[in-house]
C-alpha cells in the first residue's frame, strides 16, 4: 500500500496532481483501514511529517482506536485505544474542540504514541460541527497553516463516510452487515443509476449503474475517460442548478453520454435531499433512462395525433352518415342484438319517440308502435338462419293519429366472424301505394263497367242496326207495295174517269143531240171537275213514279223557244181567260238544249199554270238567259200574291200550299212544285223561288245545256 | 152518210161496257163501222171473221188479255196486217213497252177523250191506206 502511494507520488510531481492521485486512491479504497493508510502515507510523502496514525471513533463501543499508521511501532499502535467517555483525555478533548490541535511535549502517558515528539492531532469529520470520524495524529507537529493536512483530513472524511454507509457500520454488526449488503445489492440491481452526494456535490455512494457512467478505471480508453468527465460535469451542473429544500424532490432532464458506446442517453434526474444523522445532509439522485421513454412518448404523441385525426375522420364520416340517414324519407332504425333501438333517423323518431308535451294518446301510440316494431324485429332474431325479414306493420303517426301502414325490411348486420352486431330496419310508408292500388282498383272497376256499357251499347247498336236494316227492307217493300197500290188505284180511278170525261165530251160535242144552255153549262162543270180530278191522279202518279224510280229520262235535242210556244198554246184558253199580259223574253243566240223535253215542258207548264192561278192583275214574264256556256235559266215572273219568305222552302214539299186550310182559295193538289223540283233535280238542275209578299214571285229553273246521262 | 161497206171497220175490244160502247158510239158518230168484243178470245174470233181495218184493244181484260190477244193476232198471217191501237189505264211505262213488244202499233194511255182517239185512229188508218195505195 505504501509502495503504491510512493508510486503515485512520484508519478505526479505537481501538488494538484498529487492531490488528485490521493482522491483516486481513496476512491478505490473499499475499507477504512486502507483509506486511512493511504491518507497517512500521502501525508508522509508530501509533507514534512515522518510518522502518523489514524484513530477511528467506534461509536458502538464508545472508543477511539488506531486502525492505520506509519512510522510507528505496530505493537504500540494496537495498544493505542482509549474511551471517548473520558473528558480529561487530551485527545478526546482535541476531538471535540477544534479541528487541528498540536501537542508539544507529551506529559501524559496516554498520548505518548510518538514518545516525546510533538505532534499534531487533526480531526477527521465531514463538517466542523459533525461528529468526528476519527483523529489523525501526525508527527512531528506541523507548522501552521494546516491547509494540506486539513484537505487530506477532509478527503479521508469523505472517503470514510462513504464507506461508513456502505461497509463501515456493517462491519460493526453482522446483521447490519447483511442488511447493508442486501441494500447495496438492491441499489446495484436497480437498472437506474442511483447516487448519493453530499451538499457540496461530492459523490458518496453510487450503484454499479452509476459507476459505469461516472467513474473510469485507470485502464480505460481516453475516450471513455473523457465521457465520464463530461458526465460528471453535466451531473454537477444539473445538481447545482437544482436548489432543493429538505424532503423535496427535484426533477429535471439530463443528457449524458454512454461511456462504452458513445451514444446519447437522456435521463430524468430525480434529486431528493435527505438528512442523515451521521453523514449529514445529502442528495439522493436517481437517474431514469428516458431515452426510450422519450422515443416512446414521441411515438405515443404521434399515435395519439393519428388517433385524433382518425377519430375526427370517423366523426365526420358518422356525421355524414347521420345526415344521410336523416335525409332518407323512410324511417330507418338500428337495433342491437337484444332488440333495443340504438339508432334511428328523424322520420323514425316521428313514429317511435314522444315529442315533449305530447298527450297521452301520442304516448300510447308510440308504445303501440314500439310493440309492433319490437315483435317484428324479434321475429327475425328468433330465426337463426334468416338474414332478412320482410313484412307489413300497421303503425300510427303519433302526431296526427293517422294510420301509417308500412312495409318493413329488416336485415341482420354480421361481423366478419358471422356474429350478429345489429339489425337495420327500413320502413316504407305504403299509404300512397295502397291508395294508388285502391284507385287502380276503382279505375279498373270503372273501366270494366264502362267496357260492359260499351259492349252492351255496341250490342244494342247492332240490334238497332239490324232492326233498322229490317225496317229499311220492310220500308222498301212497303214503299214498293205502296207504289204498286197507287199505280193500281190510279188505273182503277182512270177507267171510270175515262168514261166520265168521254161521255161528257161526247155529249157536249152533240153526239146525243143538241143541248140546252143550262145543260151545256152543267155538263161543262162535270167536264172541268173531271179534268181536275184527272190532274190530281196524274200528279199522284208522277210522285209515285219518281219515288219508285220508275221515271225514265229520255234525252233529246230541242229548241227552248219552240217548247215555250207549245206551252203557251196549250194554256192559251187559261191565259186568255185570266186577262193577263204574258211576255216572253229570249236571247237571240240561244243554243239547242239536250235534255228530257217532256219533263222540261211539264215543269214550265206547271210554273206558268201557277203564275196564272195566283195572279189577279198585272203581267207574267217568261225570261230565258244563258248562264256561262253550260247552263240556261228559265224564269217565270208574276205580279201575284207572293209568298212569305219563311215559306220559300215549304212550297216545294209534298201536298203543300201556303194556305193549307180546307177552304183555301186556290185549287191544286200541292204536289205540282214538289214534282217540279224533283224533275229539275233529275235533270241536274235546280228550281228556286224569290218573292215579296203582295208584289209577286219569280221561279227560276236552272238547267245544264247538255244533260249527260 | 157514206156507204156502210166503204167505211173503215173498227173492232173495239174492252171488257168494260161503258168504255166499249162510248168509243163505239163516238166512232159511229164519226162515220166508222164498229164491231165490239168483250175479251181477247172474242177479239181474235171477230178479227178473223170480220177482218176489221183497225182493232182498238184494251190491255187489261179477262180470259185472254190485250197483250196475249195482240200477240196471237200478229202471229196469224190472216190478221197480222190489221193495226192494233192499245188502250191502257196503266200509266207506267212498262205497260206501253210490253204492249209494243206484243205487236201493238200505237199505245194510248187512258184517259183518252173520244175526240183525241179518233185523231189517232184516223192517223193509223190513213197510214195503212196510203201503204195499200202505194202498194
Amino acid at each position: 500500500m505504501a509502495r503504491e502511494s510512493v508510486a503515485v507520488a512520484t508519478r505526479f510531481s505537481g501538488a494538484a496532481d498529487a492531490k488528485l492521485a490521493l482522491l483516486e486512491e481513496l476512491q478505490r479504497c473499499t475499507d477504512p483501514v486502507s483509506a486511512a493508510q493511504a491518507a497517512i502515507d500521502w501525508l508522509i510523502a508530501h509533507t514534512p511529517a515522518r510518522r502518523g496514525v489514524f484513530a477511528a471513533t467506534d461509536n458502538v463501543r464508545g472508543t477511539l482506536g488506531c486502525i492505520a499508521g506509519a512510522g510507528v511501532n505496530p505493537k504500540q499502535l494496537k495498544r493505542f485505544c482509549f474511551s471517548l467517555d473520558d473528558p480529561t483525555h487530551p485527545l478526546v478533548n482535541a476531538l471535540t474542540n477544534g479541528s487541528v490541535v498540536s501537542f508539544h511535549g507529551a506529559r501524559d502517558s496516554r498520548v505518548s504514541l510518538f514518545g516525546n515528539e510533538p505532534f499534531t492531532a487533526v480531526k477527521v469529520a465531514r463538517g466542523e460541527d459533525d461528529p468526528a470520524l476519527g483523529l489523525m495524529l501526525i508527527g512531528p507537529a506541523l507548522e501552521p497553516p494546516h491547509t494540506t493536512v486539513r484537505w487530506v483530513a477532509d478527503a479521508l472524511a469523505l472517503s470514510l463516510s462513504r464507506m461508513a454507509t456502505r461497509e463501515g457500520l456493517m462491519e460493526e454488526d453482522p446483521r447490519l452487515r447483511r442488511e447493508h449488503a442486501l441494500l447495496f445489492n438492491i441499489i446495484n440491481a436497480a437498472t437506474d443509476p442511483i447516487m448519493f452526494t453530499n451538499m457540496d456535490g461530492q459523490l458518496i455512494i453510487a450503484n454499479a449503474r452509476a459507476e459505469l457512467l461516472f467513474t473510469a478505471p485507470d485502464d480505460v480508453s481516453e475516450g471513455r475517460r473523457r465521457a465520464v468527465q463530461l458526465n460528471n460535469m453535466f451531473f454537477s451542473a444539473a445538481l447545482s442548478r437544482t436548489t432543493l429544500g429538505e424532503g423535496e424532490a427535484g426533477r429535471r432532464e439530463l443528457l449524458l453520454v454512454d461511456p462504452t458506446e458513445g451514444s446519447d442517453l437522456l435521463f430524468e434526474l430525480l434529486s431528493t435531499v435527505v438528512s442523515d444523522p451521521h453523514e449529514g445532509a445529502g442528495i439522493v439522485s436517481i437517474l431514469r433512462n428516458i431515452t426510450d421513454l422519450r422515443q416512446a412518448t414521441r411515438q405515443i404523441d404521434e399515435n395519439y395525433a393519428r388517433l385524433r385525426a382518425a377519430e375526427g375522420e370517423i366523426r365526420a364520416e358518422r356525421d355524414r352518415l347521420n345526415l344521410l340517414i336523416d335525409s332518407v324519407a323512410d324511417p330507418i332504425i338500428v337495433t342491437d342484438q337484444e332488440g333495443e333501438i340504438s339508432l334511428m333517423n328523424n322520420p323514425a323518431e316521428r313514429l317511435f319517440t314522444v315529442v315533449a308535451g305530447a298527450g297521452e294518446d301520442a304516448q300510447r301510440i308510440v308504445r303501440a308502435n314500439d310493440a309492433h316494431f319490437t315483435s317484428f324485429v324479434s321475429g327475425l332474431l328468433s330465426t337463426g338462419w334468416e338474414l332478412t325479414r320482410r313484412g307489413e306493420i300497421a303503425l300510427v303517426d303519433p302526431n296526427t293519429g293517422k294510420a301509417v301502414p308500412v312495409e318493413a325490411l329488416a336485415a341482420k348486420m354480421l361481423s366478419d366472424l358471422g356474429e350478429l352486431t345489429a339489425i337495420v330496419t327500413i320502413l316504407h310508408d305504403r299509404t300512397e301505394a295502397i291508395e294508388r292500388a285502391q284507385l287502380y282498383e276503382q279505375l279498373k272497376l270503372a273501366s270494366e263497367e264502362l267496357e260492359g256499357k260499351v259492349q252492351s251499347a255496341t250490342a244494342e247498336l247492332a240490334r238497332q242496326n239490324e232492326l233498322l236494316r229490317r225496317q229499311a227492307l220492310e220500308l222498301e217493300q212497303a214503299s214498293a207495295a205502296k207504289s204498286q197500290f197507287l199505280a193500281n188505284v190510279s188505273h182503277e180511278l182512270r177507267t171510270p174517269l175515262n168514261a166520265i170525261l168521254g161521255y161528257a165530251a161526247m155529249t157536249l160535242q152533240g153526239v146525243s143531240g143538241e143541248l140546252m144552255a143550262p145543260q151545256r153549262r152543267n155538263l161543262s162543270r162535270i167536264d172541268a171537275n173531271a179534268r181536275h180530278l184527272l190532274t190530281l191522279i196524274n200528279e199522284i202518279l208522277d210522285i209515285t213514279r219518281i219515288e219508285a224510280g220508275r221515271m225514265p229520262i229520255q234525252v233529246v235535242a230541242f229548241n227552248l223557244p219552240e217548247l215555250l210556244r207549245e206551252v203557251i198554246s196549250e194554256l192559251e184558253p187559261i191565259i186568255v181567260k185570266s186577262g193577263l199580259e204574258l211576255t216572253t223574253r229570249l236571247p237571240s243566240d240561244l243554243p239547242t238544249l239536250r235534255s228530257d223535253r217532256q219533263k222540261v215542258k211539264q215543269i214550265v207548264v206547271n210554273l206558268l199554270s201557277n203564275a196564272l192561278k195566283f195572279t189577279q192583275k198585272g203581267n207574267i214574264t217568261i225570261r230565258v238567259k244563258t248562264v256561262g256556256a253550260r247552263a240556261v235559266t228559265i224564269e217565270v215572273i208574276d205580279t201575284g200574291i207572293g209568298i212569305p219568305k219563311q215559306d220559300f222552302e215549304k212550297i216545294f214539299e209534298d201536298f203543300r200550299q201556303v194556305d193549307s186550310t180546307p177552304r183555301r182559295a186556290y185549287g191544286g193538289t200541292g204536289l205540282g212544285l214538289s214534282i217540279c223540283r224533283r224533275l229539275a233535280s233529275m235533270l241536274r238542275g235546280t228550281l228556286k223561288v224569290d218573292s215579296s209578299l203582295g208584289k209577286g214571285s219569280t221561279f227560276t229553273l236552272t238547267l245544264p245545256l247538255v244533260l249527260k246521262k | 152518210m157514206p156507204k156502210a161497206k166503204d167505211e173503215p171497220l173498227v173492232l173495239v175490244v174492252d171488257d168494260f161496257a161503258d168504255a166499249r160502247e162510248m168509243y163505239g158510239e163516238y166512232l159511229k158518230f164519226c162515220g166508222f163501222r164498229v164491231a165490239e168484243a168483250q175479251n181477247g178470245v172474242e177479239a181474235i174470233e171477230k178479227a178473223k171473221k170480220l177482218k176489221p181495218d183497225l182493232i182498238l184493244m184494251d190491255l187489261s181484260m179477262p180470259i185472254i188479255d190485250g197483250w196475249e190477244a195482240t200477240r196471237r193476232l200478229k202471229a196469224d198471217a190472216a190478221t197480222k196486217s190489221i193495226p192494233v191501237v192499245a188502250l191502257t189505264g196503266h200509266a207506267m211505262t212498262g205497260h206501253s213497252d210490253s204492249a209494243k213488244s206484243a205487236g201493238c202499233d200505237v199505245v194510248i194511255t187512258k184517259p183518252c177523250l173520244p175526240h183525241d182517239l179518233i185523231k189517232q185512229i184516223r192517223k193509223v188508218i190513213g197510214g195503212t191506206q196510203k201503204k195499200k195505195a202505194t202498194a
